[in-house]
């Protein structure tokens, strides 16, 4: 067991976990972020894409030990005062998602790629989320979803 | 008021899905649970000697460990076949016994054995690790095609045969084949695929001691189906007592239609230890215990005359079932395969065979699309292989067998009410510009690449179904829909449907059906679905049936609160009822300017009180409140239809394939929600696609699942696909009022024969198997390049 510190959407939080717990783990069941979602066991769909101090991560790759004191944000932290995020409101416009499970690591890594590239090309896009998995959309509206983002972030 | 039928509205369901706010069975969290972990076989094939739990059980945290021995001692039902398909010589199809915890044998990798209940998950992990199963290993049988002649792998299972079915006239058919003048025949393998929701299953099961009320959450497409064979088959509790509640579930595509082995075990073990159990699958236990899709070995033949008449058809198919027959396992390739075998084509003498086989491989059922992407895939190739050889144009061929007229008496089984194939054909021809295909071939082989182009027309009996003719064919339940439709007091509406969206938007698309038949604002309307103990009985969400079958439930039972209205009206301003006309809301006495809108005649009927002055707004005979109930059974399946057409170019050197366009255009009848339904063809095509050229579910000869994971098992990625062309023609189904027809399955259904006959047609009609992977489209180029040297 030790103590995991970290800022998470905002909020300062300290809890006792075992050394093993993972990120997603952490997210999940310690603080009751259940907007965050475990898809797989070998890092491969990208459900549980989070950020952790302003960067994309699949939150089963890293142990909250090892995140200790970051600033982590999940899908639950993107609206301001009520409003959702523009990368939210555009998944909505372009139906950029259908059963809603891949949703949060797909918009998570998608705002991800527009702080790193503020134009991306349909190419771009796709290649980025070549990480995230989706059964639903067939990634047309999602890739859509991305560019109507880029023009109001 | 403008109509929201029709109209591109944003979905109601997203925000909650957007900002983390979903709630999937594996965020339920109850107090005092218990968490469970399966021991599962790791042999495909195996009996069981002993098993010992004694070093288990006093591992730390350990709440309970159950056997195969318990729930057989408890008289708990193992899982079902829901539909009895007899063979052709009319014998019973033979089912093993499947019980939810293997007690003598194992069957395939991931068969449970054991259950283990503890306070945590790691302690139950850590304990499941110390159950000692001695098992006596014995030679598996993995393969479709050779599974006749494997040792049996149930007693009493002649050849591990389940089923030799006959549908159609073998001798009708051999008349024909007489008169061909040319007989074109294929050898196709449709490969094996892993359904892979996003979301792994789950359930969560309590049990409330002073009520002996079990409630199960779990991850299902049709919850009240769930609770009826759990209880009628499964004894574990009494309907009344069972309720089951599938919340937001992440994504179905067929696999969550069954009740699985957890679900029973959870349920009947958390009555057991009077505690709640939480059951979440590992995605390695989805791969190998989540039912599997397609797997058929066929061979078929075409008859046809010189100039492009088909004349008769042969469809001989061995059918892997997997190792035992499951809900959809029997009729997905019998009744849903055979009967769209023969396609969209005017086809006079045509038989379909299939016998069906057990394997020591997870149990294959319906995935999206469910036995029509096999049948498209057959009669598709072998169309796009006949205009090879017969040196036909292939649209041309298609429209030349294309039926002339509707309704369209389909060869096998179906009557298709509407449609207009030669207007899909000639709309997705010029979508796709296929005039424009000859110029780019040339320049793809300028660039030193391989252009081929591949067309798919085809139909599909979905909108499962009318009961009738499904009970007649061995369903053993009525395929019917319900709706139930409330009004509050102050005028909003909760609509309640049998039918369960895992994705499809049935709270926005419903919403807009309730909305135009009520005239309620669509923000005044919720859709609610899921749980037993809150809607009527239902059927749930599968074979494309939702809206053809449950919106229909929702627009008569709107019509009969329109109609009380009409009533209760009449009586609240002194008119006949025949005069009162209902519009956008209001009821409006005709030839007068005396109204009452649909709200104020909701709260009038919840308060029919007499006093003073006031008179009960109720006519004589109706009971107060208003609220109304539907049970729709269709007439007939509905048909949706369509062409679809793919480009693809190889690299010869790695035998890379690269899918260059694809169009689609689909006839569904009458579009509720255009956007909704543009996202329903992407899946399916991103499935189909995924089909042809990427997923594959691999066992080896000992059966052990080659593909189990992410890192084997080819899951399509955003990269993978360029950007669809889609498009729509609308004949509207004359079947059923709303005139619509089903779209979910439509892309799974009619991509991979569209990727695969442009890829054939890219390697000058050489054959190779899905998926389409560059390795064996390597070795086809080598080949080609070896026969034109030759040739030159």
């Amino acid at each position: 067991m030790g103590k995991i510190s970290l800022e998470v959407n905002g909020r300062k939080v300290e809890k006792e976990a075992p050394d093993n717990t993972l990120l997603s783990t952490f997210l999940r069941e310690h603080l009751q972020l259940t907007g965050t979602h475990i898809g797989c066991d070998t890092s491969q769909c990208g459900a549980c894409v989070v950020h952790v101090d302003g960067n994309s991560l699949k939150s089963c790759t890293a142990l909250a030990a090892d995140v200790n004191g970051s600033k982590v944000t999940t899908i639950e932290g993107l609206e301001t005062n009520g409003k959702m995020h523009p990368m939210q409101e555009a998944f909505k416009k372009l139906h950029g998602l259908q059963c809603g499970f891949c949703t949060p690591g797909m918009v998570m890594s998608a705002i991800d790629l527009l702080q790193k590239n503020k134009k991306p090309s349909d190419t771009e896009i796709r290649d980025w989320l070549e990480g995230n998995i989706c059964r639903c959309t067939g990634y047309q509206n999602i890739v859509a979803a991305v560019k109507e983002a880029a023009t109001k972030m | 008021m403008a109509s929201l039928v029709g109209s591109r509205v944003e979905r109601k369901e997203d925000k909650r899905f957007l900002t983390g706010k979903g709630r999937y069975t594996a965020d339920i969290n109850l107090a005092n649970q218990t968490y469970a972990i399966f021991v599962r076989s790791p042999h495909a094939r195996a009996s069981i000697k002993k098993i010992n739990i004694d070093k288990a059980l006093k591992s730390s945290g350990v709440v309970s460990i159950l056997t195969g021995k318990e729930i057989a001692d408890d008289k708990i039902g193992g899982l079902i076949a829901g539909w009895a398909i007899r063979s052709e010589d009319g014998t019973e199809m033979k089912c093993p016994g499947n019980p939810p915890l293997a007690k003598d044998n194992v069957n395939f990798v991931g068969d449970p054995v054991a259950v283990v209940i503890a306070e945590s998950l790691a302690e139950a992990k850590e304990a499941a690790e110390k159950v000692e199963v001695d098992y006596k290993v014995l030679k598996a049988v993995t393969s479709t095609a050779d599974a006749m002649d494997g040792d049996t792998i149930h007693e009493g299972i002649d050849k591990n045969l389940c089923f030799d079915w006959l549908l159609g006239d073998r001798q009708k058919v051999k008349e024909a084949f007489d008169k061909a003048d040319k007989v074109i025949s294929i050898d196709i393998i449709n490969n094996r695929l892993i359904p892979n929701a996003m979301e792994p299953r789950a359930c969560v099961a309590d049990y409330n001691a002073a009520s002996e009320e079990i409630t199960l959450y779990t991850t299902s497409q049709n919850p009240h189906l769930s609770r009826l064979i759990m209880s009628a088959f499964g004894n574990v509790a009494p309907e009344h007592k069972l309720r089951v509640v599938a919340p937001d579930v992440g994504g179905g595509f067929g696999s969550k239609i069954n009740v699985y082995n957890e679900d029973i075990v959870c349920s009947w073990a958390a009555k057991k230890i009077n505690r709640a159990i939480k059951w979440v699958a590992e995605r390695s236990e989805s791969f190998l215990t989540d039912i599997h899709g397609r797997d058929h070995v066929t061979h078929a033949e075409l008859a046809v005359t010189k100039d492009g008449k088909f004349l008769g058809f042969k469809n001989e198919t061995i059918a892997n079932l997997g190792a035992y027959a499951r809900v959809f396992g029997t009729v997905t390739p019998t009744y849903l395969f055979g009967p769209c075998a023969t396609g969209v084509y005017e086809i006079p003498a045509a038989y379909t065979n299939v016998k069906a086989v057990y394997t020591n491989t997870a149990p294959v059922d319906a995935y999206r699309g469910a036995g029509r992407p096999e049948a498209t895939y057959t009669i598709e190739r072998l169309v796009e292989k006949a205009s090879m050889e017969l040196g036909i144009d292939k649209t041309e061929l298609r429209i030349k067998n294309f039926p002339t007229a509707f309704p369209f008496k389909q060869t096998l089984v179906h009557t298709v009410d509407s449609g207009d194939y030669v207007a899909g054909m000639e709309k997705a021809k010029q979508m796709a510009d296929y005039k424009g295909f000859e110029a780019r071939r040339r320049e793809s082989e300028a660039k030193g690449k391989l252009r081929g182009i591949g067309v798919t027309s085809y139909f599909e009996a979905c909108g499962i179904a009318p009961s009738a003719a499904v009970m007649s064919l061995g369903c053993g339940v009525g395929l019917w829909e319900s709706a139930e439709v409330r009004f509050n007091p102050t005028g909003q509406v909760t609509v309640y449907t049998g039918s369960h969206s895992h994705g499809q938007s049935h709270q926005t698309t419903f919403a807009q059906i309730a909305a135009d038949e009520l005239g309620v604002p669509i923000e005044n309307i919720d859709i609610v679905h899921g749980d037993t103990d809150k809607g009527t009985f239902g059927m749930g969400t599968y074979g494309s049936r939702s809206l053809a079958v449950g919106g229909i439930a929702i627009v008569n039972a709107c019509k009969k609160i329109v109609e009380k209205g009409k009533r209760v009206t009449a009586k609240m301003l002194e008119a006949n009822p025949e005069d009162v006309e209902f519009k956008d809301g209001e009821f409006i006495v005709s030839k007068s300017n005396k109204k009452k809108t649909i709200g104020e005649v909701a709260f009038a009927c919840y308060l029919p009180g007499v006093r003073d002055e006031m008179k009960s707004p109720l006519p004589e005979g109706d009971e107060p409140g208003l609220k109304e109930t539907s049970f729709y059974d269709p007439s007939n399946f509905s048909f949706p239809a369509g062409t679809h057409i793919a480009e693809v170019e190889i690299d010869p050197e790695t035998g890379h394939v690269k899918l260059e366009k694809y169009t689609a255009c689909d006839d569904f009848g009458r579009i509720i929600n255009p956007m909704v339904v543009e996202g329903q063809v992407h899946g399916g095509l991103a499935q189909g696609i995924g089909q042809a050229l990427y997923e594959n579910a691999e066992y080896d000869e000992t059966g052990q699942l080659m593909t189990g994971s992410y890192m084997d098992y080819t899951m399509p990625r955003a990269d993978n696909f360029p950007e669809f062309n889609i498009g729509y023609t609308c004949t509207h189904a004359t079947t059923n009022p709303l005139g619509v027809k089903g779209c979910g399955e439509a892309g799974a259904i009619a991509a991979p024969p569209t990727v695969m006959n442009a890829v054939i047609d890219a390697l000058g009609g050489q054959e190779v198997t899905m998926p389409a992977t560059a390795e064996k489209v390597w070795k086809a180029c080598k080949n080609l390049k070896k026969s034109n040297s030759k040739a030159a």
